[in-house]
């Protein structure tokens, strides 16, 4: 199994996080993976991208035009990072928005699940598992999720990327 | 969720061989398998998590060590080293720029040594990403005649902790480390090892004349650190990598060292290069092994050096048949990214360069958050000083310059003596403008103490606010020496802000409430009027608010804030006071609050000039 991730959005919306469980997906199964993430300044709201190679890689950085999977938690990041994504290979934006990628209107799910804002990164991550776009099954995101993540956020955790994993079924994913 | 993934529940998934780790976890790690039992560091992009991981693995494993967050990185170089001078083993942690405060012990212990294991991991920032600049820490090692090591992954630079240790000890020299963000950044699967306890206590031997050498004694501490490094240079161990090719470009190899080789290696592959051509991955660039430096200036007619930042490599193979990024043919400065590489490999092996564009630049600018302290004090100091010089610094707060309440950005502790600089020389001329220096507290303690000093005693004249929002928050909410804990949580002694500023000397000192503008606005004026009164000098205000990152600062009072009809449109707002929490309304022309980005910190009230913006509590 290879494939290559890019996960785009602003500091702030949690795309580390997101980076960091599907890096411990990966672990789970048993696959060499290598993530890159932006810590610093750029953290302080700017625009931000985390990669993810799942397989035998050397390097950290996926180059332009060769990711399969692009999750953009931010849509007006499509301007800047839609070309990391190769032709075939799919986008999935957090949006209300439609266009020629798979809209999520995460944000929304998570707030009317009385989630905080940031939660929507679990909501895109939950939405891209069930739409099985992804290296792994959404049963070993939600139990590195289950496992991983401390205690008082982790039932609204799950509760996120289950809204995602509701939507993307509904979508008929 | 924003919750960041605990250590402590990443153990409880099961006993598993490997761990996701980012890079600078898997140096902490080493060092604490490795038996250290000093290690310090200054927080800074991309070291800041090697410390904190030192911290999680000596808790979880049990060892015990001294493991510190210093005042600065000069401070922890002296400090560490003196713990690999008593027989133990020692580390410390810091930026590429931070070796450049660090600059003046490092050099010197090359000369003198240690007598136990001493690693410095300097950490680069090729981009630059987060750093003021692009600087190649293996310079600062050749300089210095230091050994440094340089690693390709997070896996490699766990490993190369351990051997760096190692060899420190068998030639009695420092060694550094020097990963670059791409690998301190990166995670990967890797191996977890068992602690070794070497059960050394301090044995400090006195040596005048090498602990305190006089420069008679000098010069042979530098002929006996050359026989050293003569002897490292032919350490097998630390000999390139090689990866044979089949023989199709004869006379022609590739030299690569840390990320840059992954990343060529990685492109090689795409080109369907992998494999064809000789391949060697430089581990020491530092010094470089002898007897294959030998070998390939006999068998290469073209060699090609990938490396970063820099030139080390190639200018210590010369120039003629190497070639790099001194010599042209690899850009030379920048980041070597899949994506410049491309080129440069398909080019120097003379393959069709294969279509592809770089990435777009562009994007969303960072911004101080919504509801963050130093915001008010910016648009207070553009608004009281609209004619002022406002020297900056180091962290956050130089998004200041964003609100243009932030004019120079150099180095750590800089802006207070430019502050006098631009008064002394603005003053030659008889009148000064308002000059009002701005730094974080946890900037101040690390370089403003002596710079605030030397501004007293030659009686420069300006304004200099402290933005305390009580921890380092850039680089992930390091404590303060005002802290009163220590990195491993125990308790330490509380160096307050108020006294440390009175005993520099200043004479006008006030501490307000970073929220309250009216307040601080008042202050402002009365500070500036000491300053230019006969007996006037540094006036010192302390803007405090916690960061609203740290949990104190998320259990604030939060308001209800709303913009009402009474908006006049005039985007004041949105202009001077850059918040998020505020955006403009087309439909009905008029400014409006963005609930989601709003923390209702109510500081926009002060901001409106038709008193538009409304707060209560309970929000």
């Amino acid at each position: 199994m290879r494939q290559q991730i890019i996960v785009s959005g602003l500091g702030g919306q949690g795309a580390v996080t997101l980076t960091r469980w599907l890096g411990e997906a990966a672990l789970a199964l048993g696959w060499p993976v290598l993530t890159s993430e932006t810590h610093g300044m750029a953290q302080r709201g700017g625009t931000v991208i985390s990669m993810v190679k799942v397989g035998g890689y050397h390097g950290p950085l996926i180059p332009w035009g060769a990711a399969d999977v692009g999750l953009f938690l931010a849509r007006d990041n499509l301007r800047v990072h839609g070309g990391y994504v190769r032709p075939g290979g799919v986008a999935v934006v957090n949006t209300v928005e439609p266009g020629p990628y798979q809209g999520i209107d995460a944000l929304g799910l998570a707030l009317a699940q009385g989630l905080k804002p940031v939660a929507a990164n679990l909501v895109l991550l939950g939405y891209a598992a069930g739409r099985r776009v992804l290296f792994c099954a959404a049963e070993v995101l939600e139990g590195v999720i289950r496992s991983m993540t401390p205690p008082r956020f982790r039932e609204d955790s799950l509760r996120a990327f289950g809204a995602g994993l509701a939507a993307a079924r509904e979508a008929g994913g | 969720m924003n919750s960041q993934p605990s250590s402590a529940s990443a153990g409880a998934v099961g006993l598993r061989p490997e761990r996701l780790l980012l890079g600078n976890e898997a140096i902490g790690r080493a060092l604490v398998e490795c038996g250290v039992t000093l290690a310090a560091s200054y927080p800074g992009t991309p070291a800041s998590e090697i410390l904190a991981a030192v911290v999680a693995a000596a808790k979880e494993t049990g060892a015990e060590l001294h493991a510190e967050w210093s005042i600065n990185e000069k401070v922890a170089f002296e400090t560490a080293l003196a713990n690999a001078m008593c027989g133990r083993r020692a580390a410390v942690a810091m930026k590429q720029v931070g070796l450049n405060v660090a600059a003046d012990p490092f050099f010197r212990a090359a000369y003198l040594g240690v007598t136990g294991g001493f690693l410095v991991v300097a950490a680069d920032d090729p981009g630059p990403h987060s750093s003021q600049t692009e600087q190649d820490s293996r310079l600062m090692a050749l300089a210095a005649q230091v050994p440094v090591l340089d690693p390709m992954d997070p896996r490699e630079a766990r490993e190369m902790a351990g051997r760096g240790l190692e060899l420190s000890e068998r030639h009695g020299v420092p060694v550094m480390l020097r990963p670059t963000t791409r690998v301190c950044h990166a995670r990967q699967n890797v191996p977890l090892g068992e602690v070794v306890s070497l059960d050394r206590p301090a044995r400090f031997v006195k040596d005048p004349g090498r602990w305190a050498a006089t420069p008679a004694l000098v010069r042979e501490l530098h002929r006996r650190l050359q026989d050293k490094l003569a002897a490292i240079a032919r350490e097998a161990e630390f000999a390139p990598d090689f990866l044979p090719g089949d023989g199709r470009w004869p006379g022609k190899c590739i030299v690569a060292s840390g990320v840059a080789a992954a990343h060529a290696l990685d492109v090689l592959a795409e080109l369907n290069a992998w494999g064809q051509v000789d391949f060697y991955r430089v581990k020491m660039p530092f010094p470089l092994h002898q007897p294959w430096e030998e070998r390939i200036r006999q068998h290469y007619q073209e060699i090609l050096v990938l490396e970063e930042p820099g030139p080390v490599i190639e200018l210590q193979l010369g120039a003629g048949r190497v070639t790099g990024r001194a010599a042209g043919a690899v850009p030379g400065y920048g980041e070597l990214t899949p994506e410049i590489l491309r080129p440069v490999l398909a080019g120097f092996l003379g393959l069709a360069v294969p279509e592809g564009s770089a990435p777009a630049a562009g994007g969303v600018r960072p911004s101080l958050c919504a509801g963050c302290g130093h915001r008010g004090v910016f648009y207070a100091l553009r608004e009281t000083f609209p004619h002022g010089i406002f020297p900056s610094d180091i962290g956050c707060y130089t998004l200041g310059v964003n609100l243009q309440a932030v004019d120079t950005c150099h180095c750590m502790g800089a802006g207070i003596s430019q502050a006098a600089g631009f008064y002394h020389a603005y003053a030659a001329g008889g009148d000064f403008p308002p000059i009002v220096a701005t730094i974080g507290d946890s900037t101040f303690y690390h370089a403003g103490i002596p710079a605030l000093i030397n501004a007293v005693f030659h009686r420069a004249r300006f304004l200099l606010v402290i933005l305390d929002n009580q921890t380092t928050a850039m680089t992930g909410h390091q404590p303060t020496p005002a802290v009163g804990v220590t990195a491993q949580g125990r308790p330490a002694t509380p160096v307050a802000l108020p006294e440390l500023i009175q005993a520099c000397g200043v004479k006008f000192l006030r501490e307000v409430e970073a929220y309250d503008l009216p307040e601080l606005t008042r202050i402002l004026t009365e500070a500036d009027q000491f300053c230019r009164s006969p007996e006037g000098g540094v006036a010192v205000i302390i803007a405090r608010h916690p960061c609203l990152l740290t949990p104190e600062g998320q259990r604030q009072l939060r308001y209800r804030v709303r913009v009402t009809e009474t908006c006049v449109g005039c985007r004041h707002c949105l202009e001077a006071f850059e918040c998020r929490g505020l955006r403009w309304e087309e439909s009905e022309g008029r400014a409006a609050i963005d609930p989601v980005v709003c923390v209702g910190c109510g500081v926009c009230v002060h901001v409106c000039p038709a008193g538009a913006i409304e707060a209560e509590a309970g929000g």
